[in-house]
Formats: structure tokens, sequence, C-alpha cells
């Protein structure tokens, strides 16, 4: 367990496992839109292999720092090496390669709307140079069956539900086998039985295939599920770090209210009633 | 007064800005034609998108524009004995000038705002990072095919908008208002040169060019959702228009000393 506020992020990081075993290494990352300050010196290495669940309230900068893990934005200060390679400041053009290790699942699955369910899912692989029509679709094909969602192939994106959506963006990020997948908010908005599928997709691709997971909720049932450890992000700072148990335990009230999701006003209603005193 | 200023001022600042971004796309437009790979199938489908899909209003615009104007002239032509000389007068109109400008505007309403609208849809459902994700760089993927659909379509469409025009014009001429069908056709030809031609193809091909890069850079710095969206249309369709309208005279002016306008042949 880590209270950032207290001791430093990477006193929870055994020695053994610095360096080479992160697959991404975050350090001092700062950022700011307009005239917000969204990151504020983050500091956070994730691990090889591991489900990296970050948590926060809306607009606390988590999917910002999702971005940032893939150069889709480009932080004011601060390191990102992925797969120890550094990303900051590298020119869009150069970051391809990186790109191609690391698969992302968008929160409204950013399907290309004038594709087929299997043209989105291949599109990866077209856009690698396969141009051989049967295996595209035998490719997409096969990630589909894993979602569950082979017999709509030939749909549109706007026909298919949300959830189905969601599972089709996951096919397409995984078509290419990447090393390290990035979920933004995967389990938003969806009953609570196709939260519990992508859940396990999650932990699926993580088991079958080794994949390193980051995963953005706010989603505490699918958190303590999927996660091996967990940040969370407050004031533009990793505020916690550690395991779910670790954080269910955590006495820090600006945690256990947000675990419990107890807002200021359920706050006050608990405070005991009696003479304001000045 | 002091407010006028600080208006200009943020006015210029603004026009800066605005400038200094195209020309951060032109140098990344310029970068994918060098590194980028061509995506022949996305060529193919914006040339029938914009190349087939804007012949109605091409072919409209161009044939009631030589009408209407071989009317006009004729009116006042014919007061003066001249009503022969109509279509000298239409023809050069159409090739220099009414041709491309005006293809160029219905241009930029039709093409122009799908763009915007299309890239931005991309942007705001974040589509265009799902691109930038996979290794695909969205001037590479969007902007290219389009450039190239709009440098091999316009030339092409401002030729027909003008042919049209003149056939418009020849049978308003000829069948509306009694003028010799041999002495409008001798006029024409006497003088309309192939550089009267090329200059409106080489306008319409720089109006393309001003048509993709205002329209693309509104779509891909499309912010604030539907109403950013819409807000990037209508600008794309204002910014390209307007623009198009200076650039005109400036290079009506740069070729008409390369090729001034002949006398009698």
């Amino acid at each position: 367990m880590d209270l950032s506020a207290q001791q430093p992020t990477e006193a929870v990081t055994p020695a053994s496992e610095a360096g080479q075993g992160h697959f991404f290494e975050v350090t001092g990352l700062r950022r700011t839109i307009g005239w917000q300050t969204i990151l504020d010196g983050v500091d956070l290495n994730i691990r090889r292999g591991e489900c990296m669940v970050i948590l926060g309230r809306s607009g606390e900068g988590k999917s910002v720092l999702l971005k940032h893990l893939t150069g889709l934005m480009s932080p004011d200060e601060g390191s990102i090496l992925v797969d120890g390679e550094e990303i900051v400041g590298v020119p869009e053009r150069q970051l391809n390669k990186v790109r191609q290790k690391v698969g992302i699942l968008f929160q409204d699955g950013a399907l290309f709307d004038s594709f087929t369910v299997a043209e989105n899912v291949a599109f990866p692989l077209t856009e690698r140079g396969e141009k051989r029509r049967e295996v595209l679709e035998e490719r997409a094909r096969e990630v589909l069956q894993m979602v569950e969602l082979e017999n709509h192939m030939d749909k549109m994106p706007v026909n298919i539900s949300g959830g189905m959506r969601k599972r089709v963006a996951l096919a397409r990020a995984i078509i290419t086998r990447p090393s390290c997948i990035l979920y933004d908010e995967p389990t938003s908005g969806l009953d609570p039985i196709v939260s519990d599928s992508i859940d396990h997709l999650i932990i699926d691709m993580k088991h079958r295939f080794s994949i390193t997971s980051v995963v953005v909720t706010h989603d505490m049932k699918s958190m303590f599920k999927i996660a091996d450890r967990v940040a969370y992000l407050r004031e533009g700072r990793i505020y916690f770090l550690g395991t779910p148990e670790e954080l269910r335990h955590c006495p820090d009230p600006a945690v256990q209210n947000f675990i419990e999701g107890r807002s200021e006003a359920t706050l006050r209603e608990k405070e005991p009633k009696g003479p304001r005193t000045k | 007064m002091a407010s006028l200023l600080a208006a200009t001022g943020r006015g210029i600042f603004w026009l800066l800005e605005y400038l200094g971004q195209l020309t951060i796309l032109l140098k990344e437009m310029g970068a994918s034609m060098l590194f980028g790979r061509m995506r022949w199938r996305l060529l193919g489908e914006q040339v029938v998108n914009i190349g087939f899909g804007s012949q109605l209003v091409v072919v409209v615009t161009g044939a009631f524009t030589g009408a209407v104007f071989a009317a006009q002239t004729y009116f006042k032509f014919s007061s003066l004995g001249l009503g022969s000389g109509v279509g000298a007068v239409v023809s050069i109109a159409m090739c220099r000038e009414l041709g491309p400008v005006l293809t160029g505007l219905m241009l930029s309403g039709r093409v122009g705002a799908a763009m915007a609208a299309e890239i931005g849809t991309m942007k705001v459902t974040e589509q265009i990072d799902a691109l930038r994700s996979m290794g695909v760089h969205p001037v590479d993927y969007l902007v290219i095919p389009r450039v190239f659909a709009m440098f091999l379509s316009v030339p092409l469409l401002v030729a027909e908008s003008i042919g049209f025009g003149l056939l418009a014009s020849h049978w308003v001429a000829v069948y509306g208002f009694n003028v010799p069908a041999a002495w409008y056709d001798h006029h024409v030809l006497a003088h309309t040169a192939l550089i009267d031609v090329s200059m409106g193809m080489i306008k319409g091909t720089v109006f393309g060019a001003i048509i993709v890069l205002i329209s693309c850079h509104q779509g891909l710095n499309a912010t604030n959702g539907a109403v950013g969206v819409g807000q990037g249309t209508t600008k794309a369709v204002v910014f390209s228009s307007l623009a198009l309208l200076v650039v005109n005279f400036f290079l009506s002016l740069i070729l008409n000393t390369l090729s001034p306008l002949g006398g009698y042949d």
C-alpha cells in the first residue's frame, strides 16, 4: 500500500522488479489543459503482465493519463518509458513501433462508422499490409469468436448495442496480439451481465496471452475482480498505490469515501447534529 | 478606441495563429506525400465522391451561369448592335473567372462541408485517436487521399462547368435571341485560346487545394461534440469560400500577367 501524500510511490515497488520488469515507467508527468492542471507530477510504474486499475473521480485525468501512455497526448513535463523506450518528445511517425505493442479499448469503442464489424476488427492487419481476404476474414472470425460476436461480422457498428461495440473494439485491439491493452472505462454504461463478461474477457486476455492490462474505471466491483494493483488518482497525482485488498483496508478517509461512493452530501448527513459553533 | 485596438490585435493574433496551424498541416501533408503510403482504395472512393458526386451541382451551376450571363450580355450588347459578340464575352468570363470560381464555391459547400463534418465526427468520437493508436497517421489516411482526389477531380469539373456554360449560352443566344450560330461560334473560337481554359483549370486546382486544406484542418481540430462539428463545418465552408475569392483576385492578376487577354485574332 502506498499513500503518496505521505511516502513516494516507489516505496511499494520491490527493488528487484524495477527497471526491465516494467512495461510502463511514468515519471513526473505534468499536463495542463487550458488553465486547469490535470496531471501534477504522476509517478507510476506498471509491471509486465499485471492488471493495473486506475481509479479516480470523473475529471481527475484518468483518461488523459491513459492517452499519455501511448503518446496520443503529450505531457508538458515528465517522462514515459514504454517497454524501455522513451515516447515523450518523439515525433508522431516514430511512435508507430511502440504503438504496435499497445492496443487500446476506447470508452465508446471508437469503431469506424463506414466499416462493418469484420472490417473494423481486421483494420489493424490491413494497415500492416495483409491483403489476402481469406486471411483477414479468418483472423477477424477468430478474435470475434473470443468475444462471442462471430455471428455479427457483417453488421455495421450503428446496428449493434453499446456492449457489443465494446467487445468488437476489444477484438480489434487484440487482433495484432499486442503486449499490452489499455482499457478506458470498459464497463461504463453496460448492464451487470455484459460488464461481468467484459471483466472475464480482460482476465482471460491477461491469462491467455500474458498481456499487460491498464484499466481506467469507476466500477469498484469490476476493479476488485480484475486488478492486481490499483492506483488512485487524486488532484493530479497518484494518491494511493497498492493491491485491491490494501485499498479495501486503507484507513485514509478520501480513499474510503471513494470506495464507498460517499459524496459530500452523505458525509454532511452523517455529521453529528448539534448546535453550530463559530 | 482602446477596445477597438484590442479587438484588432486579437483578430491579427487569431489570423496569425490560424495561418500557423494551416502551415503545420501543410508540412504534415508534405511529409505524408514523401513518407506515407498511398491508399489507392481510399483515393478511388474520394474521386468517386468528389468527382462523380459533384456532377449535378457542377453541371447545373455551369449551365445556368452561362445561360444567364449570355442573356444579360445580349440585352446590353444588342442595343449597341453587338449581339453576335456575346459568345466572346461569355467564353472568356466562363473560362477565366466564372467557371473556376463558381465551381470552387459549390465544391466548398458540397465537398468541403462533408470533409469537415466527417473528419470532425471522427475526431470527437475518438476514431482519429483509434487510427493513431494503431500506428496510422491521420493525415496519411484521411487528408492525402482527399488532396489527390481533389487534384484529379477539380480541374475536370471546372472544364466541365465551362463546357456546359458555353453550351447553355450558345443555346440561349442562338435559339433564344436568334444570334446566327456561325457568328456566335466564330466569336467564341476566335477569342478563346487553350490558355484560357487552362487558366480556369489551374485556378480550379488551387481552389481544390484551399478547400481540402481548410476543411480537413477544421475537421482535425473539431472539439466539443456535435456542436463543435457543426461549428467546424460552417467555418470550413465560410473560410474556404472567402479564401477562394481572395486568392482568385491575386491569382487572376498573376495569371493575366503571364498570359494577358489577347485582342481579336
